[in-house]
């Protein structure tokens, strides 16, 4: 039936040519690689998930995945990921202890602004009781999601001005990064996605 | 239903995305027809390993729940 094209003429048989033209439809949406770009820009601990966790799932659907990171979201490439939290300026942030018995860590903290910040270290601690959080529930580390990423072969790619203007070196970043590019090289990339998010 | 199983992968304690992920990891290294056994801690992944089957054409043989541990056998297409 496949080939049955060659002898339709559309003009005469308008029911033929529907099922064919129907068939190769479906043929083309089940050959369709469905494809995906994100763009990058934060770079704390908590918004360096949705880009790596989207991407490495997309990857897992076998789908064809590029990362465009600028701005703050080059610190996701980074060799050296110390990637922090800051509760300040982020009121959804739950705060809770990561230890202790059941009531004390369901309990949420609420903090206010001018104690977090103006305590030493506020951040750090905030940091390392989020990191031990998602530890503790199984969630993956940014490292971990990243080298999945890798290996599925999402393609990195690192944005040129931002380096830079913040006057960083590529040899900080890891080796993997499939090129560094600027916005007109990526736009071309995201008009062929089907899927195109900004985080 | 007892379907004999070529491989098993363990991955309670592990949370979204990570079932997906090593399910995935699993299969690449299986032959076609192959089939896997998962077990999950994940209540989402009950959805997404669905999810994951129907897009990437894998056949979720049997999907089932047991005391928090959820269970699944999938072909590899």
């Amino acid at each position: 039936m496949g080939n049955a094209a060659t002898q339709v003429d559309p003009v005469m048989d308008r029911n033929l040519f529907n099922k064919w033209f129907d068939e190769r439809m479906a043929q083309r949406e089940a050959d369709h690689v469905p494809s995906m770009t994100i763009i990058a820009t934060k770079g704390t601990l908590d918004m360096a998930y949705p880009p790596f966790i989207l991407a490495s799932t997309a990857a897992a659907l076998g789908w064809d995945v590029s990362v465009f990171f600028t701005f703050y979201g080059l610190n996701l490439l980074k060799k050296d990921l110390d990637l922090e939290i800051s509760p300040l300026g982020n009121p959804a942030m739950p705060m809770k202890l990561p230890i202790g018995p059941d009531w004390l860590r369901d309990m949420n903290m609420n903090i206010p602004n001018i104690v977090m910040a103006n305590l030493p270290g506020f951040e750090k601690m905030a940091s390392s009781m989020m990191k031990k959080t998602m530890c503790d529930k199984g969630v993956a580390t940014i490292e971990e999601l990243r080298s999945i990423c890798l290996e599925a072969d999402v393609k990195l790619v690192a944005c040129q001005m931002t380096v830079d203007l913040f006057s960083m070196e590529q040899k900080e970043f890891i080796p993997e990064i499939q090129d560094w590019i600027g916005a007109a090289s990526f736009l071309p990339i995201a008009h062929r996605a089907d899927v195109s998010l900004f985080i | 239903m007892n379907i004999e199983t070529t491989t098993i992968l363990d991955a309670r304690g592990l949370n979204c995305p990570l079932p997906i992920l090593k399910t995935k990891k699993a299969l690449n290294s299986l032959e076609s027809g192959d089939t896997l056994q998962l077990i999950s801690s994940d209540p989402g992944s009950v959805k997404d390993i669905d999810a994951f089957c129907k897009q990437t054409g894998n056949e979720l043989l049997q999907n089932s729940a047991e005391s928090g541990e959820f269970t699944f056998i999938i072909r590899k297409s």
